[in-house]
């Protein structure tokens, strides 16, 4: 029971540790209002970021540092929605952008000028879109998921094309005309212009920052009980979960709908700081951007899921010269890393247990394993 | 003036606190005499035992097979097999192989659906119902070929089998609702009893496909329990043991049945089988051929000519 961080309480006694690693386990020694303690300071620093505008990390004058980080933060929040489908219950979704695509519609079809349907204030299109994407999830999911596999993945990639050429098709959507002047949350500076006017990146970027720490308290909790443990069962051999007596297709259709409330969210997020909607950007790479975000950072994983979206979009950024080779890099990068590191940056790690701690402490006095990449390295050797 | 320490008689074990000490109840275990464990292993084996929540007769029949046939195309995998298995009893299931076994207990668990033929579990067809309402009516299973969870912990496998039993919905897992915090808790506390009900407690901790082999084979038979079933069904569960840790895993399946739980038993190694089971049941190719006590069967000439009396196969 130490009360710091420098205490290694399951490895002492390995010299040959890496410093990351030795913090990693130091980290996950801590009791869980340690650790919350500990997120004060870098919540603090993630916070001011845009407003610091660090030398070298600054994307100006390519690019507006704000928006850089809100867009980070977007991807990272939509990121976290596809690990619950993808790292979590491991349900692969090539068509993802699809959810986001409707939330970012539901929140200009609410609030645009151009749009006919009954206004409603900005902020309450926030939950509107997440109720209305996550029924297009159960809509999808309830005849595809009985699919595995491949076949599954083809079928989402058909769904992300449709949502993205009704876009063009229903007249209400103004093709690429787009919807304009997208509603934003309510207030305004001394001079009297709005905070969250479109395109200022700083108030949207906290803003999305808040309900990213909100939807990860909620993903948390989900992790931490049987429905955290019916996604990862299903991952791990779908027909062993069911003959558990899991229902696995319920919990599926759980995890899409979860995945699509959160990816419709960071849809409508986007869709207000950008300030109009049309029908770009909602296209299969984008699909395969949030995929690629959420690989590299570490499937199943949701701090490595927010690190991968973050190297994902501030990569394209920070460098805008080679933006046009971005595909080419991501996918170098991408196989390099699938040789040398294929759990991802992070690596999946996961609590399943609400009490967890507690039990394994009163069995046997230390912690459980967690990330899988420690496993290739435990002391537990010579097995047979 | 006496000695702060006097000379502790060498038999004297250390007693540490119980509950919560450094090393957790693994290293008390190690340090306890005799007694002590026993005490123990009798309060593990009672959070372990099945709830019941009427008397029932122990004999009676809990799950009966009538004339279950099961056709691949022309293949007939079940040739019209009936037998029940009787509250209470651990019954053998044996046979050469490709004799349909594991194909019984697939059609019991609901993997296979009888092509005719009906499987009753306390006289009500289990009909068309999926696996895991199957699972919850209380049939539970292992796997010839160890299935899993690679990534969990031990113990976050057995939790996963007492899913089965829990209510918890999802807005109540978000919000942890106070069921959610009680059911969590006791699943907990039930599969830590599990874990060391089946001697495996001292790697709660490590991921499943980390485990040695034969703390992977425990560890699904904890993980079949915790779905509290009136029927758990071990399919080939001493496969690749030596013989001390087939010893030791009898004893496990007898304890399991010393504590409420009817067991079906497949297994290859005829001694045992023989040793632990009260009844044996033998299939070959589809049929059943034979059906009574170890002593019965293995006095029985078809038992005999199908798979004792063949020496080459019997060796295997």
């Amino acid at each position: 029971m130490t009360t710091g961080i420098p205490a290694t309480p399951t490895a002492p006694d390995r010299p040959n540790e890496s410093a990351l690693r030795r913090l990693r386990s130091s980290w996950n020694g801590l009791s869980r209002p340690q650790q919350w303690l500990w997120m004060i300071p870098v919540a603090a620093i993630i916070f001011v970021l845009p407003v610091l505008k660090i030398p070298l990390i600054n994307t100006e004058p390519g690019y507006p540092f704000a928006d850089t980080m809100f867009d980070c933060a977007r991807f990272g929040l939509a990121a976290v929605g596809l690990n619950v489908v993808v790292g979590q219950a491991g349900l692969l979704d090539l068509g993802y952008v699809g959810f986001f695509a409707i939330g970012s519609y539901v929140a200009a079809l609410f609030t645009s000028k151009d749009s006919l349907l009954h206004h409603i204030p900005y902020l309450w299109t926030l939950p509107a879109a997440m109720v209305i994407t996550a029924f297009f999830g159960l809509v999808l999911g309830t005849p595809t998921l009985r699919l595995r596999g491949d076949y599954l993945a083809i079928v989402t990639l058909g769904f992300g094309e449709m949502v993205r050429l009704l876009g063009s098709l229903l007249p209400p959507l103004k093709g690429q005309v787009g919807l304009q002047e997208v509603g934003h949350p309510p207030g305004t500076n001394a001079n009297g212009s709005a905070i969250f006017a479109a395109g200022n990146g700083t108030p949207w970027y906290w803003l999305t920052v808040v309900v990213i720490i909100l939807v990860l308290f909620i993903v948390g909790n989900l992790e931490r009980s049987r429905v955290g443990r019916a996604w990862v069962a299903i991952r791990e051999d779908e027909d062993v979960a069911q003959m558990m007596g899991v229902a696995t297709f319920k919990f599926k259709l759980w995890a899409f709908a979860m995945g699509a409330a959160i990816g419709g969210l960071s849809g409508a997020l986007f869709a207000g700081q950008v300030g109009f909607v049309n029908n770009q950007g909602f296209d299969v790479p984008t699909s395969i951007l949030f995929l690629a975000a959420v690989i590299l950072g570490g499937s199943g994983n949701k701090v490595g899921v927010l690190l991968g979206a973050f190297v994902v979009v501030y990569v394209q950024h920070r460098f805008q010269s080679l933006a046009a080779y971005r595909y080419l890099i991501f996918g170098v990068v991408l196989i390099v890393l699938m040789i040398f590191r294929p759990q991802g940056l992070l690596g999946a790690r996961q609590r399943l247990l609400a009490y967890g701690r507690q039990a394994y402490r009163r069995l046997i006095g230390r912690n459980e394993q967690l990330s899988s990449d420690s496993a290739l390295t435990g002391s537990k050797g010579g097995q047979p | 003036m006496t000695e702060p320490h006097g000379p502790a008689s060498p038999a004297d074990p250390p007693v540490g606190p119980i509950g919560g000490a450094e090393g957790g109840i693994v290293a008390e275990l190690a340090q306890m005499t005799e007694q002590e464990r026993a005490e123990r292993a009798a309060d593990v084996a009672e959070v372990v035992a099945p709830d019941r929540e009427i008397a029932v007769a122990v004999g009676d029949t809990l799950l009966e097979l009538r004339d279950v046939t099961l056709r691949f195309g022309g293949l007939v995998a079940l040739d019209s097999v009936s037998f029940g298995i009787r509250r209470g009893e651990i019954l053998g299931l044996i046979g050469p192989n490709g004799a349909g076994k594991t194909t019984c207990f697939n059609v019991m668990t609901g993997v296979y659906r009888p092509t005719s033929g009906r499987v009753l579990l306390e006289d009500r067809p289990l009909g068309r119902r999926k696996r895991h309402q199957i699972t919850r009516l209380g049939i539970a299973r292992t796997f010839q070929n160890i299935r899993l969870f690679g990534e969990m912990t031990a113990l976050e496998n057995v939790v996963v089998g007492a899913d089965a039993r829990h209510q918890t919905s999802v807005p109540g897992a978000i919000v942890r609702s106070p069921r959610h915090q009680r059911e969590e808790r006791e699943a907990v506390e039930r599969a830590s009893a599990l874990l060391e009900f089946v001697g495996i407690a001292d790697r709660a901790a490590d991921k499943a496909r980390n485990l040695p082999y034969g703390y992977q084979r425990r560890l699904e038979i904890a993980r079949a329990l915790a779905t509290e079933p009136k029927l758990l069904c071990l399919d080939e569960p001493a496969a690749g043991f030596n013989p001390a840790e087939k010893e030791d895993l009898m004893g496990l399946i007898r304890k399991i049945r010393d504590d409420g739980y009817t067991v079906l038993l497949i297994e290859h190694d005829m001694r045992l089988v023989m040793n632990v089971t009260d009844r044996i049941v033998v299939l070959e190719f589809g049929k059943k051929i034979a059906e009574g006590s170890p002593l019965e069967v293995r006095a029985d000439p078809a038992v005999i000519a199908a798979y004792l009396g063949v020496s080459d196969d019997g060796a295997a």
